[in-house]
């Protein structure tokens, strides 16, 4: 599976009116990477997520999935390709008037005709993924942001999507947690193949699980390095090596 | 694989899945997958093989897949009800018949930092104890009110004596959106009241032939009752929502938190100027109401009911005393304090969801509107009292 094109971003700039985040950004993110959008506080992660995943269009150039033109296709076309990926947002955004529980199932009733004992199966297990078997009855205001978190990920998995992307897995979780979500990553990649963009800055996560990553600058608003993480804190921009070493080289 | 004792085969079309049963040793029973095991077809629940691992002699569970062509959360779902059963029932499982990422996956679904902590929750309740439930918090929602009340005052209190801290510019800010952005509603309701009012009583005063008194009863009715009520639960529904959704989403943003951690007052910095600019504005706000009011009035009763101009104003100028405008502008300052305090109130004591956000702006305006006529229903027989 590694070795095909997944997502192709061409050109990319993405603004907000006249200010522009980041400019000309081209990447390619094969099937079955890790791949690792890293950068700065402010940098416009997040923005570049938003535009990956279709929420924030770009101000120009293309994202391309398996050769479709995200921006460019008819809206229906555009919602087929949208329930292909899964997103995990920074807070969790679980629905407050809905259990954890019925948080996951939502998309499975939505898009499926899963029986509901099957449906019921599919939801205990994704929440035992993430470490949260038995809080299926849960309000997410009843639940640490941690839990929160880990929640909005086994929603973002609730379809076995193509493309998983999540903003900032592990802050705000123990080291313990992280390294759980870390290894759960890795397993989803190796178990079902799934494509995973991870927006992040913690530099355990990015060294321990990046198969590939692109580094957004903040001065120059464009992205000046790509590569595995870790050849790029070995022999990358100086940049990168002084990001990855938390300021040493 | 020893003797081979029975078989059975479920089977789905070409493209789906596979499953089969093989007892292996005296106590041992194979699973076997093969296909695809995708939820992009109908899968079976794993309570097909419940009698199967129902048996008592049951010690062993194996499983083969070198058949299987693809796998997805279906097949995961599947393998952990089997898991979960064979766990209750003391039945050992060996894996390590299934791919290599199946039990991964599987494993790591068990070995969570933080399984079942969660011992449950409490079923639902009857109809009788979620009555009494309620009807409690109900209750307890008096002390709180009392309690938020007393704060309050405390707070004007400080203000009186030049200790409360708050940004000049909330308050004025605040006046803006209750006055000047409240007057197209208040011209529109206020108008339509003034021509309700003119026609009820020219309707009545018609039999006696006292259409005259039109000007008395719009005149005295706006200025002293229904300028107030009109205004005062405008400002509920417009005002004592937004009131509460501001505050109550500042609670769930933990901002109020970080007042009181910095030891500022939130009631000081928060509610405060929202409840001065409503006792300033809607008190003003009243005396608009009623020249409106007035003007449908002189209107209706000019164009419908034949009544001059002059005539009009002059009777309206006779029957209006200082004493009816004060007994308004009273009224309104108190219902712009009673809208302020319910909003705030509801907002204050938010809980952390946008459920409860939305909760909060209902209850806000119940509160409020609720407030608004108990305190004028004692108000009107006070200033009755009173003889004012």
């Amino acid at each position: 599976m590694p070795g095909t094109p997944h997502i192709e971003v061409c050109n990319l700039t993405m603004a907000y009116g006249d200010f522009i985040v980041q400019h000309d950004l081209n990447f390619v993110v094969q099937k079955g990477d890790i791949f690792i959008i890293m950068g700065g506080n402010g940098c416009g992660k997040t923005t570049l997520m938003r535009a990956l995943v279709g929420l924030q269009k770009p101000a120009a150039g293309t994202v391309s999935y398996e050769g479709e033109d995200f921006w460019n296709v008819s809206a229906n076309d555009q919602e087929r390709l949208k329930r292909r990926f899964g997103v995990m947002f920074q807070g969790g955004a679980l629905w407050s008037s809905l259990t954890l529980a019925e948080n996951v199932a939502l998309p499975l009733h939505e898009y499926t005709s899963l029986p509901q004992e099957l449906v019921d199966e599919i939801v205990s297990f994704k929440l035992a993924l993430v470490g949260l078997a038995g809080f299926e009855d849960f309000y997410p205001a009843e639940l640490s942001g941690g839990m929160r978190k880990r929640a909005g990920l086994a929603r973002a998995m609730a379809l076995d999507p193509d493309i998983l992307v999540v903003d900032e897995p592990s802050s705000g979780l123990d080291p313990l947690n992280a390294r759980h979500l870390d290894d759960l990553i890795l397993e989803l990649r190796d178990g079902l193949g799934t494509t995973i963009v991870v927006v992040t800055h913690e530099l355990a996560s990015i060294l321990s699980i990046g198969s590939n990553s692109i580094y957004l600058d903040a001065e120059t608003h464009t992205m000046i390095a790509t590569g595995n993480p870790q050849q790029a804190a070995q022999t990358g921009d100086a940049k990168v090596r002084h990001f990855l070493s938390r300021g040493e080289l | 694989m020893i003797g081979k004792q029975t078989s059975d085969v479920y089977e789905s079309d070409l493209q789906g899945w596979q499953l089969e049963k093989q007892l292996r040793g005296d106590q041992g029973l194979e699973i076997i997958l093969a296909g695809r095991w995708c939820l992009d077809q109908a899968l079976p629940s794993w309570e097909v093989l419940k009698t199967e691992l129902g048996k008592n002699d049951l010690r062993r569970l194996f499983f083969r897949a070198d058949q299987l062509v693809a796998w997805d959360t279906g097949l995961l779902a599947f393998l952990s009800g089997v898991l979960k059963f064979s766990a209750r029932h003391d039945i050992e499982v060996d894996c390590s018949g299934l791919p290599a990422g199946v039990q991964h996956l599987l494993n790591m679904a068990s070995v969570g930092p933080e399984q079942n902590i969660g011992a449950g929750r409490q079923s639902k309740a009857g109809m009788f104890s979620r009555v009494g439930v309620a009807t409690i918090d109900f209750c307890r929602g008096f002390p709180e009110m009392l309690h938020f009340l007393g704060e309050v005052t405390l707070s004007m209190g400080r203000l009186l004596t030049g200790r409360a801290q708050f940004r000049r510019s909330d308050f004025w800010l605040e006046v803006e959106e209750v006055g000047p952005r409240a007057l197209v509603i208040v011209t529109v309701i206020s108008f339509l009241v003034g021509l309700i009012l003119a026609y009820l009583g020219a309707d009545q005063l018609r039999l006696v032939g006292a259409q005259i008194f039109i000007a008395d009863l719009v005149a005295i009715g706006m200025v002293r009752e229904v300028g107030a009520l009109m205004t005062g639960i405008i400002i509920a529904g417009r005002t004592g929502a937004a009131f509460a959704a501001q505050l109550g989403t500042m609670q769930v943003n933990e901002e109020i938190d970080a007042f009181r951690t910095l030891g500022i007052s939130a009631i000081d910095f928060l509610v405060l100027p929202r409840i001065l600019a409503l006792m300033l504005m809607v008190p003003l706000l009243t005396l608009y109401a009623s020249f409106v009011g007035m003007t449908a009035g002189l209107l209706v009763s000019y164009f419908i009911f034949d009544i001059g101009f002059f005539e009009y104003y002059t009777e309206t100028l006779r029957a209006l005393e200082i004493k009816h405008f004060m007994v308004g502008l009273a009224k309104g300052g108190v219902y712009g304090a009673m809208v302020a305090y319910a909003g705030c109130l509801r907002g204050m004591h938010c809980g952390r969801s946008a459920e409860a956000v939305g909760e909060a702006a209902t209850s806000a305006v119940v509160t409020g509107i609720l407030l608004i006529t108990i305190m004028a229903s004692l108000m009107t027989i006070i200033f009755y009292r009173l003889g004012i």
